[in-house]
């Protein structure tokens, strides 16, 4: 009983739906493989500077300004169907380390704001932490290297060498430590290191770095981070004080500790 | 091209002529003035940007032009940026710094001013692409092997924002196959390659000017923006005589609409890359590049002079 004009009506709204579901479809191909795109980010490691996963790569429009600005040609754009988000910045340390230039140059050449304004200083930057593989370390395996030590541009702070006498007690080791405190993510330390593949490598901190939770209590704990395991002198040095800092969690344990 | 054989036809009067391809060199070059000077352009473009990444060409102590079409410095001092990018990041609900919001201003304005689609036909690397592909087509003479409405793009602009809004990425930018041929042309080859290749493909085989006249987003943003062109076509209704050689070599044939462009004196629409194809191809002369204020003037005068001779 359609009359004329419902026949047209239904017609003009049966192609309203199969466009909307074309639309709709293809939309949701596209989006998958931007987001796909996007979850490759914690294998680049980013120019100084870079803002957070998400707004950096919403934000970087892939100009390149930041890889022409770079005097030591460490920067890289991402080409298509590299394992990295296509078109953005980034450096492999091994081939081409950060050199960390005071004036931070690709920062400034940054049009969209994706490398931020607000770090002041390079040795703010946190491009990703280098972390060190102990079993294949040659100092860590006994012999005499260091050049990673040496070779960090935060000289004496993001890395630390420990002497320590070998297990066997015939010699003195000097075992390097990061400090993610001050580790800048740089990669200076990756491009040195003698081994046939790089000991010491960067990578995005959340990768590798965990978190204690406040609720925990070290002791001899220097603030900041770098933990230095020295028993205490007295059995009361270092324990934690019966002042709870955080609200209920403290008072669980007090009752049970020596 | 030898259109001896055919019948006289007569519009209002005056014999219809076909177009003939000069014999001599000179003629040739002059037929093809303004293929040759966007071909030009074009790679000029690609050079500036590459010379200043690899060899690090600079102009009083700055780098001449650093960054991509994306966006980029002039001279170290003019800022750049390609404003549907820049648009697709704010609908992707970020906050850009002013230094690539000023240059997506300065782009637009610029395109506004000489028409959207100049970009297409005088900057785009897919352009020469494309062409190519069509120039085939018109070799072996090739069909259609599917229908796509010429609306589709503008569908395409809309998604392209939505998808925007919602995976909050800039959803084009990421897989451009513009942004990535041109990009890694300038910054090392990859497999960018491999859209424009999908590109040229889908011209030569599926659809005729299948990508940049029919899905292109970005094609379909700067025919919006040119709607406000004040560089256009004039055409002179006085010494036309519908001999179609122009819709025939038009990439955008539906914009020659003859009898709208009697009415306003010029090709109106925005889909009109300013190609100037048409214009050494048409026998009476009845196209030309004009700015748009003066074109009422110079066709007035046409038709004055053209009613004296009668
Ligand atoms: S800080 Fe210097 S060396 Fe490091 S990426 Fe930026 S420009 Fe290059
Ligand atoms: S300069 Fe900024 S916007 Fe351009 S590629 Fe580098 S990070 Fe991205
Ligand atoms: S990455 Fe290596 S060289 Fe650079 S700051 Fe960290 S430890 Fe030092
Ligand atoms: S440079 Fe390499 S091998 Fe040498 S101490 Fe550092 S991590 Fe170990
Ligand atoms: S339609 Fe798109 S691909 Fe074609 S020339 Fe224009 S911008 Fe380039």
């Amino acid at each position: 009983m359609a009359t004329g004009a419902g026949k047209g009506r239904r017609a003009f709204l049966i192609r309203l739906a199969q466009g909307a579901s074309l639309a709709a479809a293809a939309g949701l191909v596209w989006t998958y493989v931007l987001r796909n795109q996007a979850r490759a980010t914690p294998f680049a490691l980013r120019p100084p500077g870079a803002r957070d996963e998400d707004e950096f790569n919403a934000l970087c429009i892939k100009c390149g300004q930041c890889v022409n600005a770079c005097p030591y040609d460490t920067l890289r754009l991402a080409t298509a169907w590299e394992p990295r988000p296509i078109g953005s910045p980034y450096f492999l340390p091994r081939e081409n380390p950060c050199l960390m230039c005071p004036d931070i140059p690709c920062r400034e050449a940054c049009p969209t704001g994706a490398l931020g304004r607000e770090m002041e200083r390079i040795e703010d930057a946190r491009m990703g932490l280098a972390v060190i593989d102990t079993e294949n370390c040659l100092s860590w395996q006994g012999l005499r290297c260091e050049v990673c030590y040496l070779a960090c541009p935060v000289r004496g702070k993001a890395i630390s060498t420990e002497r320590r006498l070998a297990p066997d007690g015939g010699y003195v080791q000097m075992v390097p430590w990061v400090h993610s405190e001050h580790c800048t993510g740089c990669g200076v330390c990756e491009n040195r290191c003698p081994t046939e593949e790089a000991s010491i490598r960067v990578v995005e901190a959340r990768l590798v770095q965990g978190r204690m939770g406040a609720h925990y209590r070290l002791r001899g704990a220097e603030p900041g981070g770098v933990m230095v395991f020295d028993p205490p002198a007295s059995p009361d040095a270092g324990r934690p004080s019966t002042e709870p800092t955080v609200p209920g969690l403290d008072a669980l344990n007090l009752g049970d500790l020596p | 091209m030898n259109h001896g054989q055919e019948a006289q036809r007569t519009w209002n009067g005056r014999t219809v002529r076909l177009y003939h391809l000069p014999n001599t060199l000179s003629g040739k070059l002059w037929a093809w003035r303004y293929l040759i000077l966007r071909r030009v352009t074009q790679f000029s473009v690609l050079l500036l940007f590459f010379a200043t990444a690899h060899w690090a060409w600079v102009v009083a102590g700055q780098p001449l032009i650093s960054g991509n079409l994306s966006a980029s410095s002039l001279l170290g001092v003019i800022p750049l940026a390609d404003p549907f990018a820049v648009l697709q990041i704010l609908f992707s609900r970020h906050l850009l710094a002013t230094e690539v919001l000023i240059g997506a201003a300065i782009v637009l304005v610029s395109y506004a001013l000489v028409g959207g689609r100049v970009f297409c036909s005088w900057v785009c690397p897919v352009n020469p692409v494309t062409d190519l592909a069509g120039w085939l087509r018109n070799r072996f003479d090739l069909a259609n092997a599917l229908h796509l409405n010429r609306n589709l793009r503008y569908y395409m602009v809309a998604l392209v924002l939505v998808l925007s809004l919602v995976a909050g990425l800039a959803a084009f930018e990421w897989v451009s196959p513009i942004a990535m041929l041109h990009r890694e042309i300038i910054f090392g080859i990859g497999m960018g390659l491999i859209g424009v290749a999908g590109i040229f493909l889908f011209d030569l085989m599926v659809v005729r000017h299948g990508w940049c006249g029919h899905l292109c987003p970005l094609g379909a943003f700067y025919a919006l923006v040119g709607k406000a062109a004040q560089v256009r076509i004039r055409f002179d209704e006085t010494t036309c005589t519908r001999c179609g050689e122009c819709i025939r070599v038009c990439p955008e044939p539906q914009v020659l609409n003859l009898n709208q462009a009697a009415r306003l004196g010029r090709v109106a629409s925005g889909e009109c890359t300013n190609c100037g194809r048409c214009v050494p191809i048409c026998p009476e002369d009845s196209l030309s590049f004009d700015l748009r204020p003066l074109i009422n003037r110079h066709n007035q005068r046409s038709a004055e002079t053209s009613a004296r001779r009668i």
